[in-house]
């Protein structure tokens, strides 16, 4: 009907002769062709099904990291001295590269990032598998969360990862004895056999790192489905961190805290431990980094500062710095003079200011004022006088000084649970012959008696040779875990009027008019030490450089303990270039001890702490009001075994 | 020309094998965008299905031999119309395909498509020898030429190649002699290296990608890859509707329109495919049946234009789907979701139900 009316023309009158072979040989062609289809489908859904099963499972889970906590580290009253903070870090989702690229200028705007920088770790990252997310930023602020939660939608390439930081005290405080943390080198992943993943953090050296087995937790996994740009549409299952396990010290926060403040803008170390325990209650290396700098990531100029600065601020002093322990070393002399009895006990020598020796002039360190005139060895310990102890050498020889040197722990390492403990130097004819192929020079022996020369001791040593000599020969291996096992015990047979005769020259260092501690004597309390002021370079070069000039200062040492025998607290100190031993370093170890003896009487009153200057460290305070509440040993506190000190020790680089 | 056509001469079971892909399409549609932002397009698709349903009747009812009578006006409107997309045209997706009728982009090769089958069907019907000349083929191969280098412009390779079956059926169908054949082919692969060089690069790198898929995990071997993955992990039995991974997560590219056989695959398993391709050979063979029916050789070459269309359409989606050829972008019939291809498909079976509707008729 609708064509009625329209003029067709017919072109296609009568012509119905179909090709009706060639459209069945169509049909034919349809059905191979379905045929062929189906068997492509068949190959994929029913021979390789498993094969692309698993890798559709393999596109929608994406197993995500929970890091768990580090242990937490606590000083001997449960104060928390290292802790941790939740922070957020920056990931950048690259399986979109084109997206990436788009947004790249967004992102490093919103963010605070310089593009340039971006492109680069960006370009530094190629190689890994494009679906592992990079980390742009370490430490999301709010601003950045905000920017991220508020472009999910346009730039969805941003993610946020929870991480626990490490929140250190500040300014450095005990950073040397804590050490810090680091994302862990392509070393330690290849040695860990599969433990560490890139990205990892593990203590990097000191405490962190000798407990970092027991401070690291389990990280957890979530297992999460995800869509193909990467967001996040559903959990599956959910494996808990397990946090690592806190670890509680030694330290004294209190006599820290003064030991830190005493050697704040110097050069030098302070150890104090009690020797009937080994443990230590103070420990300050200064100068000192701050690793909350490292928690995040330092730079490499940073690094590279910190590492060429003069005055060295990554060396651990106290157990690594091996310097000349000057007049501390009289103590050995002594020791040795007295268990030999060479020369016997009653020898007296004549102190003129200065003494000579095969042919050279030794001077006394009183030399240009006066002589000390006749000194036994008890005066001559409450003096220091060099020209005695030059006559002890000389009648003694090196071999036995190195002998008791090595019996009061010298030229060995103390064991003090801290990697990379350095031995010092205690030289011997051996020594020489084997290091420098040639025979000891006696002049060397006079140098040696008064802890010049070769002999080099870390404060470390000091700390302990004058602990265990002063309990009758006990020396217990320091150590900065509360809680370790099997603490190393070396018992030294020293005859006990030895003993006695030593600690009462050191008795009267301190306590005798005229001896070198007389200024820092204190009320009440049997406090004995021993000072050395050890010369950096030869006097005679001091003298051709110039006197005065603090470059050519003299190391200031003094040990200090109370009481007299088998004492609770032996503390050390050095000062660098800090001058004379006795009034540079005195009165630090007087202000520990006193301090120990003052919390000591308060304690007894029932106070349990001396005071507490809290440290914001999480601006949580509930927590620490909960932790100083704590009973001192807790079941998840970490016990240790400290290894003893031997050559078996791997040495840390 | 008496109008004696009624309901019951429709081809009532070519509706129902549509209606069936129409609702396994829709099913598919609905399952791959319900959750995501593009919810509610099973919906739209209904809209065009219904459109082109009463497009598809009204057109069945203008005698064909009528709307072949125009063939060369309807050719120089097509020419005219794709030389018009070229200069005013719509630009999405970075080639221009689209001009705006009724609100909506419409593609106007869709309906070139159409056009060129009315075209080669009216060319070969008046071919009256038993065997094509090497004549009658250059010419038809120039009539399909120029709208195919106009196709070619936009960039739309795909709707170009749907243009080479019609023509290839369409002669082989008119009396192809088989030494023509092997000239052709011979000279068809000679081309193939100046072909590549009028590439764009985009067409390239899906060449590449499906010759190497390895090299470009992420590009466009990416696409098919997750096809792949897709496909396999949904088995024998499926993951069940709704439940498969890749197409709810986003990981199939365009799982409601070109990949829609890759979500159907993964849903419904192999069983599902054996009842959609089933369904698809159903509908080939049937449309044989009408042109094997028809009552001229006018009619015959009309519905066969149309079976070559849809059957190269089938084949290259498909194929496409499981990695057996390079992404074209070309739709599957039907199931996928589209407004133009769905109107021209629709059309198209109207083009059929006219032939069959006359097949009594004197």
């Amino acid at each position: 009907m609708l064509a009625r009316g329209f003029r067709v023309s017919y072109w296609f009158r009568n012509d119905n002769r179909l090709p009706q072979e060639r459209l069945a040989a169509s049909s034919y062609v349809i059905v191979g062709m379905i045929t062929l289809l189906l068997l492509g489908f068949w190959k994929l859904q029913v021979i390789d099904s498993d094969k692309y099963g698993a890798m559709a499972e393999r596109n929608r889970v994406r197993s995500i990291p929970i890091i768990a906590p580090r242990g937490r580290m606590l000083d001997r009253d449960g104060r928390v001295l290292v802790d941790n903070y939740p922070s957020f870090s920056v990931l950048l989702l690259r399986d979109d590269l084109a997206a990436v690229e788009k947004n790249l200028p967004a992102i490093a705007d919103g963010l605070g990032l310089s593009l340039d920088d971006l492109k680069d770790q960006l370009n530094n990252t190629g190689a890994l598998p494009k679906f592992q997310p990079i980390v742009i930023k370490p430490e999301a602020t709010q601003g950045d969360v905000a920017f991220i939660e508020s472009h999910r939608a346009d730039i969805p390439l941003l993610e946020m990862l929870m991480v626990h930081r490490r929140r250190y005290l500040p300014g450095g405080f005990m950073s040397h004895a804590s050490g810090y943390v680091g994302e862990v080198s392509e070393q330690q992943i290849e040695a860990s056999n599969g433990k560490y993943r890139p990205g990892d953090v593990a203590g990097k050296s000191g405490l962190e790192r000798q407990y970092n087995d027991m401070l690291v937790g389990t990280d957890g996994m979530r297992r999460v489905i995800v869509n193909s740009i990467g967001k996040e549409m559903g959990r599956l299952s959910q494996q808990e961190a397990i946090p690592g396990k806190q670890i509680q010290l030694t330290i004294d926060y209190d006599l820290q805290q003064i030991a830190e403040e005493a050697l704040a803008g110097k050069k030098g170390a302070v150890v104090a431990l009690d020797p009937s325990t080994g443990e230590i209650l103070a420990f300050v290396s200064r100068p000192a980094p701050d690793p909350n700098d490292f928690a995040i990531r330092v730079s490499k100029e940073e690094w590279l500062r910190l590492n060429t600065d003069p005055d060295r601020p990554l060396l651990n002093r106290v157990t690594q710095a091996q310097l000349a322990p000057g007049s501390v070393f009289k103590i050995v002399m002594a020791t040795a003079m007295l268990e030999e009895k060479v020369p016997p006990e009653n020898f007296t020598a004549f102190c003129p200011g200065y003494a000579t020796f095969y042919g050279r002039q030794f001077k006394c360190w009183v030399y240009g004022k006066a002589g000390h005139g006749v000194m036994d060895v008890h005066n001559a310990i409450v003096h220091s006088c060099d020209v005695f102890f030059y006559n002890i050498g000389m009648r003694m020889g090196i071999d036995r000084i190195a002998k008791y040197a090595k019996l009061l722990g010298l030229g060995a390492k103390t064991g003090i649970d801290l990697p990379s403990e350095e031995s010092g130097l205690v030289p011997s004819e051996e020594w020489v012959q084997r290091v420098f192929h040639r025979k000891w020079y006696p002049g060397e022996t006079i140098s040696v008696s008064i802890g010049q020369g070769a002999v080099t001791v870390t404060p470390m040593q000091i700390a302990s040779m004058i602990g265990g000599l002063a309990s009758g020969g006990d020396f217990k291996q320091p150590h900065l875990l509360k809680d370790a096992q099997n603490i190393g015990d070396r018992r030294v047979s020293i005859s006990d009027s030895t003993v006695e005769k030593v600690t009462q020259g050191m008795y009267g260092v301190v306590n005798e008019g005229g001896g070198t501690g007389a200024a820092i004597k204190l009320q009440g309390i049997e406090f004995c030490g021993k000072s050395g002021t050890a010369q950096v370079i030869g006097a005679d070069a001091k003298s051709r450089f110039g006197k005065g000039e603090k470059k050519f200062n003299n190391n200031a040492w003094f040990v200090g303990y109370a009481p007299r025998r088998d004492p609770e607290i032996v503390v050390t100190v050095l000062v660098e270039e800090g001058g004379h031993g006795a009034s540079a370093s005195g009165p630090i170890a007087r202000d520990i001890i006193k301090a120990y003896y003052d919390k000591k009487a308060k304690k007894g009153q029932g106070q349990t702490t001396v005071e507490f200057k809290r440290y914001d460290l999480d601006g949580d305070s509930g927590a620490h009001v909960a932790e100083q509440s704590r009973p001192a040993s807790k079941p998840e506190q970490a016990a240790a075994v400290i290894e003893p000190a031997s050559g078996k020790k791997p040495r840390p680089e | 020309m008496n109008e004696t056509t009624g309901t019951r001469d429709y081809d009532w079971w070519l509706l129902a094998i549509i209606a069936a892909i129409c609702a396994l399409g829709v099913v598919e549609i609905y399952s791959a965008t319900h959750g995501s932002a593009l919810v509610g397009m099973h919906t739209k698709q209904i809209r065009w299905l219904v459109i082109g349903f009463v497009l598809m009747f009204v057109l069945s009812r203008i005698d064909y031999h009528l709307i072949m009578d125009q063939a060369p006006v309807l050719y120089i409107v097509g020419i005219s119309a794709l030389v018009a997309v070229l200069l005013v045209g719509h630009t999405r997706f970075g080639a221009k395909r689209w001009i705006p009728v009724l609100g909506e982009f419409l593609q106007v090769s869709e309906l070139v498509k159409l056009i060129i089958i009315i075209v080669l069907a009216r060319f070969f019907a008046e071919v009256r020898t038993d065997e094509l000349s090497l004549q009658d083929l250059i010419k038809a191969g120039l009539l399909v030429g120029i709208p195919l280098v106009l196709i070619l412009k936009q960039p739309d390779l795909g709707t170009a190649l749907v243009l080479m079956p019609m023509l290839i059926v369409g002669a082989f169908l008119a009396g192809l002699q088989w030494r023509h054949a092997a000239v052709i082919i011979l000279i068809g692969v000679l081309m193939l290296p100046v072909g590549w060089h009028f590439l764009k690069p985009y067409q390239k790198e899906r060449v590449t990608s499906f010759l190497h898929p390895e090299e470009d995990a992420k590009g466009s071997g990416y696409q098919v890859l997750q096809s792949k993955i897709a496909v396999g992990s949904g088995g024998f039995w499926g993951k069940g509707f709704g439940n498969g991974s890749q197409n709810q997560l986003g990981y199939i590219p365009v799982r409601y329109s070109d990949f829609i056989m890759s979500a159907w695959a993964e849903e419904q398993g192999f069983k599902g495919v054996l009842l959609a391709l089933g369904l698809y050979m159903a509908l080939l063979l049937r449309l044989v049946q009408n042109a094997q029916r028809a009552k001229d050789r006018a009619g015959m070459f009309l519905v066969m234009g149309v079976t070559a269309a849809l059957g190269f359409h089938v084949l290259v989606n498909v194929a496409m789907v499981i990695g057996a050829m390079p992404v074209t972008g070309i739709p599957l019939p039907l199931m996928s979701y589209g407004g133009s291809a769905t109107l021209f498909v629709f059309l198209a079976i109207g083009l059929v139900m006219n032939v069959r509707l006359r097949r009594f008729v004197n």
